[in-house]
């Protein structure tokens, strides 16, 4: 009786905690469905009649909303499988094949994901420029690549340590080269491992800000770029801003409700388990 | 040839032609590992070779004839430069300010959703949620929405319990991005924690337990030495990224009023993009990267700590 009562008042607590978290979110959700006019009041609606007026306003031909949207899936899609093709490899190497080498280059690799995007963003912007990949796809695909590499290799490296050794050595008896021991032996069986790994990096090159907002303009600006365009816009288009907001927060937070332990896993480098 | 194969495989076993295939495969290791080094190196450590050298040379794209060795000239402006002591202590103050509140609240938060109640996997998906938010929209939703001296919630809430209204980002600068990145981050330690407090050692708990110790005895001796290492880890991760926070800054204060929210990112990003101050910039940016190297090395020791121990398993 007592446990119960307990229990019901932590419930409480942690419904009340969990709605001011979630808060703001829900804000944004509700301005996105109302009419500029009632969005910009000085006594909020939380009651309103709903319309989809700001989606359509968002999503209209010439509003930009599909530009940089395409742009966010290429980046962050083709940056996810470079990555992991670059990733795989590396990391199968060292799993499987250890050398004295090894845990210098993984913990290296690690290291460089240290270096703050500051300590590397003028060089490659006067690089970028010469080369003229500046706001350019490929010259963020490239960044979004560089950022997220220690952290897959690192992430894959995991997963195939859960894979037993006797499976390559059964291989490798069995005369499977080493590009058949990886593709066909390996691979399968840590397919879900490679899965959480690509989700983890599409989630992080989706939400980056810093390169999106100091390499790209326009042609490959992506929705980091067209929401900060709002930022001058004093109240009147808040509707819209956040109609834009919602469409492109809602699938990274949906995928990240997914992604938690993964999340975990791969930010902390396995030093939480 | 399928004999020779079946030979190897049944016959001496073990040690021997494993020691071969190594031997045999050496070649391809390198290979394999090559691409992902190469692609490290030259988006990574080449780039970060070249802002050493810049921050030794007077470079200013504005005036293409001025260029020539510097010597430690750069770093002697930036030490004389009151904006850049204006940065670094706001960064200081930024990554204080933000591991107080985020792993304060992280810690309550997460053992808050380690006990069991009612529809605890929604509501902790709920409370997490504010990390997967784009930074940029973070700022603009704080910013407009909440933050707006008049048509923001929080300046309603204050007048409607009969307060006078704050204007959040014009007079405390500092603490309304404080409060913005502490949102987005409080889920992160959250997450972390509670995954530290998942894998407690129960064995020990239901020890101390039997031997009558109470429940802030069990917190004391169990739970916070046990916790000591993921506190260790969340500390020194948030630290690194609070140093580089950029784009709450970018889409809400652009650094001001003033210099007010001006770190050292977006010192960079000015002395960069507006004064075209190649070898000034620069010379920030080595600065920016000593500062999270202090607690980076920690954290890469620890990470290379926990490899050994873990083929040692």
């Amino acid at each position: 009786m007592n446990a119960q009562r307990s229990n019901i008042g932590l419930a409480v607590v942690g419904w009340l905690v969990a709605l001011i978290m979630f808060f703001p979110i829900l804000w944004m959700v509700l301005t996105a469905f109302k009419t500029e006019q009632t969005a910009f009041s000085t006594t909020p609606e939380f009651l309103f009649s709903p319309t989809l007026e700001s989606f359509r306003t968002a999503l209209a031909q010439g509003a930009g909303y599909w530009h940089y949207a395409f742009n966010s899936f290429f980046t962050a899609m083709v940056s996810t499988l470079l990555g992991l093709a670059l990733a795989v490899p590396a990391a199968f190497a060292m799993a499987f094949y250890p050398s004295k080498r090894t845990d210098f280059t993984l913990v290296w690799m690690v290291s460089t994901k240290f270096i703050p995007a500051v300590g590397v963003l003028i060089p490659i912007f006067l690089i970028y420029k010469s080369l003229g990949l500046i706001d350019n796809d490929w010259g963020l695909i490239m960044l979004f690549t560089a950022m997220n590499l220690p952290i897959m290799v690192w992430m894959v490296y995991s997963y195939f340590r859960d894979v037993p050794k006797d499976i390559v050595e059964a291989a490798d008896i069995d005369g499977a080269s080493t590009m058949q021991t990886m593709f066909r032996v390996i691979l399968p069986l840590a397919l879900p491992g490679l899965a959480s790994t690509g989700l983890l990096a599409l989630i992080l090159a989706w939400n980056e800000s810093f390169w999106s907002l100091t390499m790209t303009d326009h042609n490959a600006a992506t929705l980091a770029v067209f929401i900060a365009s709002f930022k001058s816009a004093e109240g009147l288009f808040w509707a819209k801003m956040s109609a834009a907001s919602v469409l492109t927060v809602t699938p990274i937070v949906v995928l990240g409700w997914f992604a938690q332990r993964q999340m975990v896993r791969g930010l902390t480098f396995g030093a939480v388990k | 040839m399928t004999s020779e194969v079946t030979a190897k495989g049944t016959g001496t076993a073990g040690s021997a032609s494993g020691q071969g295939a190594s031997r045999r495969r050496r070649a391809p290791v390198k290979r394999l590992m090559a691409p992902a080094v190469i692609f490290l190196l030259v988006w990574m450590i080449v780039p970060l070779g070249m802002t050493i050298y810049y921050s030794f040379q007077n470079y200013n794209l504005m005036m293409p004839m001025m260029r020539g060795f510097a010597g430690i000239g750069n770093y002697a402006i930036l030490l004389t430069d009151a904006t850049f002591w204006d940065a670094l202590g706001n960064t200081l103050v930024l990554v204080v300010a933000c591991l107080a509140v985020t792993v304060g609240l992280g810690l309550l938060l997460a053992l808050l959703f380690n006990a069991t109640f009612i529809g605890r996997g929604v509501a902790r998906t709920l409370a997490i949620s504010p990390f997967f938010v784009m930074p940029v929209v973070t700022g603009l939703i704080w910013k407009n929405m909440l933050f707006h001296p008049v048509y923001g919630l929080i300046s309603w809430a204050m007048r409607s319990l009969g307060l006078e209204p704050i204007d959040w980002l014009a007079h405390h600068p500092m603490l309304s991005i404080i409060i913005m990145i502490s949102w987005e981050w409080t889920p992160f330690a959250l997450l972390i924690l509670l995954t530290g407090l998942q894998s407690l050692p129960e064995d020990q708990i239901e020890a101390v337990r039997l031997d009558g110790a109470n429940r802030w005895q069990e917190f004391r001796h169990i739970v916070i030495p046990h916790l000591g290492q993921v506190l260790y880890v969340v500390v020194m991760l948030e630290s690194i990224f609070f140093l580089t926070s950029f784009a709450e800054i970018y889409a809400t204060t652009s650094g001001g009023p003033g210099t007010a929210t001006t770190n050292l990112p977006y010192y960079i990003y000015l002395n960069a993009f507006f004064q075209y101050d190649i070898g000034l910039s620069s010379a920030a940016a080595i600065g920016a990267v000593i500062l999270a190297n202090i607690f980076a090395i920690f954290l890469i020791r620890f990470v290379a700590g926990n490899l050994n121990a873990g083929s040692a398993r």
